[in-house]
């Protein structure tokens, strides 16, 4: 799977909101990606955007590449035969995600049947209480309702849900936030198994950075509808290379945490993000460069990319551009 | 989990339970409202002339002089037994009123309730589901007109127009005058009687009459489907679960049908029932305007002659059937919404 330079915009009543403005990813077969950064940076816009579930009113351009085909461009019907056999997502609120109404059973076989007609119902069952049993839920609940099951079982049958069609590439829009740790840590650990199980490949979107240090091979960072940082997940995480990143994990808590840190002010509107760099507002680091143009992307050793003035191109910044933003021309700027 | 202590069964005995106590306010709300109203069934009964040794022996006679918990015991033990009492001025049962003026309200309804549900569903749903477009636009735009019709001048219109100008369809009453003289009645709903006859000329003549009366109500009652279901899909369609079976690939025909309609339909249902609830109780306005001799019809007649028995006998079978509509909508909702049977 890879995406490029994929946009995502929605129209509201205030303006188009530019959610996933030129975002590249590369996701290999098995592999799994987290995807961070702040809420309403576009990290779940961009997840749907991939799969083409787009909200009322929403565009979006760019490629997204899966097997040679770009699902941008794809008709509806194509696109419905994609989601579900190769690519799953799975959400952030288990609660409300299954129809009241039916039956886990019918669940299954509504999703079973759609893309594979030709089952019959013995097989229907046999799949479904292999997968279910896989995350832990017994097969005398198969006929039950979701309303009889808590949040930490409706998001492990959301799983198996998403599994039983064996997809390529799960997305999974932070599965854990709604749910207490104890469950988080069991998802969790099924979303580590899946690709010695299935051999899925898994986009992981959220907010928690432990979570991606523990789960992850590789990490993408989000800022403002952009990727500003990409790299393994060990290298990202001891060397951060933007200073977004090395804010973002300044401001996690652990046990020895003893003062909490946070990035100042707040993220940026996406109807109308800051000029140049779209985190130079907020960036201790900013210079006069971050202001007036937007940041060229820089690969750096092995598979790393970062989006920031810090790391060239050099020739790109113009003479005075090196010298150092005072807060109070940050405040001037960020109010222009 | 107890799951299995929730089961439909437990449910509906629950539920049945309720309508003992349910039925006992209700009654005794009628009894003291009949009591507290101001005047005296007898006096206006008898037109007020009469001298007061006279009301007070009639009064007598009919046990009104006796205190008020024995009357208040008489009359549940009457009901009890099934009976509703007799009507002061003309002698007739209440059961009997309600045997045939009900019958006749009951087959309007009936009727009614199909053009409705038809209509009301139809519209509603295509509204909802093809939102902001042409069709969402029309139908919201003959709900909205529908129902701000009076049903009298709408029935008005429909017997000039059907009735006059065309001359297809017959304007007021259940059936042609010598085909109502004629007619062995078993149940009193013409339409069945005539099929348990054979009687083939009468039962178009009767279905003939049942047209302009049944379509009338059943608009007006279509308008506010309309807007319902229109409502209810439409906040349906932005659940979350619709989106997850998008996720999963459901094509978009089995994600209207299956997840967005069904459930979409569910708090209509129980709208639903409580107008048949209120039909039942008589279409007043329709009625009048067909001069279709229905329960409601019936009820103003009395009410205007101050028959205080049978008003009291007839709202006590209102308040009855309105028991049994939001017992049977319970059953129908818990039997779809696994949800409610906790």
């Amino acid at each position: 799977m890879s995406v490029r330079a994929l946009r995502v915009y929605y129209g509201t009543l205030r303006g188009t909101v530019r959610a996933v403005d030129g975002v590249s990813l590369d996701i290999g077969a098995g592999e799994v990606l987290g995807l961070v950064g702040e809420s309403g940076c576009g990290k779940s816009t961009l997840g749907r955007g991939i799969l083409g579930l787009l909200p009322e009113g929403a565009a979006s351009d760019g490629e997204v590449l899966y097997n040679g085909q770009n699902l941008v461009t794809m008709s509806d019907k194509e696109l419905r035969g994609l989601r579900g056999p190769e690519l799953g997502l799975i959400f952030q609120e288990p609660m409300t995600r299954l129809n009241p109404l039916m039956r886990i059973e019918e669940h299954f076989a509504e999703t079973l049947k759609q893309h594979e007609p030709s089952l019959d119902n013995r097989e229907v069952r046999r799949r479904s209480l292999e997968t279910l049993g896989r995350m832990g839920i017994p097969p005398t609940r198969f006929r039950q309702y979701p309303h009889e099951f808590s949040g930490g079982m409706r998001q492990r049958i959301m799983i198996a849900l998403a599994l039983v069609l064996r997809p390529k590439l799960l997305i999974a829009d932070e599965p854990t936030t709604s749910l207490d740790v104890i469950v988080e840590a069991q998802i969790l650990r099924i979303l580590a198994d899946l690709r010695e199980d299935f051999g899925t490949a898994l986009l992981l979107i959220t907010h928690n950075l432990g979570i991606v240090a523990e789960a992850c091979d590789r990490v993408a960072v989000m800022y403002a509808g952009q990727i500003v940082e990409e790299g393994s997940a060990r290298q990202v995480f001891s060397e951060p290379a933007h200073p977004y990143t090395r804010e973002l994990l300044r401001s996690t808590i652990s046990l020895d945490t003893t003062k909490l840190h946070s990035i100042p002010g707040a993220p940026p509107n996406l109807i109308a993000p800051p000029s140049g760099c779209r985190f130079h507002p907020r960036c201790p680091d900013a210079m006069h460069v971050c202001v007036t143009k937007a940041p060229i992307e820089q690969a750096l050793d092995g598979s790393r990319r970062v989006l920031c003035w810090l790391h060239g191109p050099a020739g790109e910044v113009p003479d005075d551009g090196w010298s150092q933003l005072e807060r109070q021309q940050i405040a001037v700027a960020e109010e222009a | 989990m107890a799951a299995k202590g929730t089961s439909l069964r437990q449910y509906a005995l629950t539920r049945l339970a309720l309508v003992i106590p349910m039925v006992f306010i209700l009654l005794t709300l009628v009894f003291l409202l009949m009591r507290v109203a101001p005047g005296d069934p007898i006096s206006s009964a008898l037109g007020g002339r009469v001298p007061k040794e006279e009301v007070d022996k009639i009064k007598a006679d009919l046990g009104f002089d006796r205190p008020i918990y024995v009357q208040y015991g008489d009359y549940l033990a009457d009901i009890a037994r099934g009976d509703f009492g007799t009507a002061i001025t003309d002698r007739r049962e209440v059961r009997d009123i309600i045997k045939e003026n009900g019958a006749a309200t009951l087959e309007l309804t009936f009727f009614a309730m199909i053009v409705a549900i038809v209509v009301g569903v139809t519209f509603g749903l295509l509204a909802g589901r093809f939102r902001d477009t042409w069709i969402d636009g029309s139908g919201r735009m003959f709900g909205i007109i529908i129902y701000a019709t009076p049903v009298f001048f709408l029935g008005l219109m429909a017997q000039l127009f059907f009735g006059s100008y065309l001359g297809w369809l017959p304007t007021s009453d259940r059936a042609s005058p010598i085909v109502d003289a004629t007619l062995d009645t078993h149940t009193n709903i013409y339409t069945i009687d005539t099929l348990i006859n054979r009687d083939w000329d009468a039962f178009v003549d009767v279905s003939k009459h049942l047209i302009l009366p049944a379509v009338t109500l059943g608009l007006v009652t279509a308008g506010v489907y309309i807007r319902l279901v229109r409502v209810n899909v439409i906040r349906t369609m932005k659940d979350d679960y619709i989106e997850a079976a998008r996720a999963r690939g459901i094509d978009e025909r089995s994600v209207v049908y299956n997840h967005a309609f069904r459930n979409a339909l569910v708090p209509v249902i129980t709208v639903v029932g409580l107008t048949i609830a209120l039909l039942l109780s008589g279409a007043v306005l329709t009625e009048t305007t067909f001069n279709w001799p229905g329960i409601g019809h019936t009820l103003i007649l009395y009410l205007q002659n101050r028959d205080y028995t049978a008003v009291q006998g007839i709202i006590v079978v209102f308040a009855l059937v309105v028991v049994l509509a939001s017992l049977i909508i319970d059953f129908v909702n818990a039997y779809i919404d696994p949800r409610i049977r906790y």
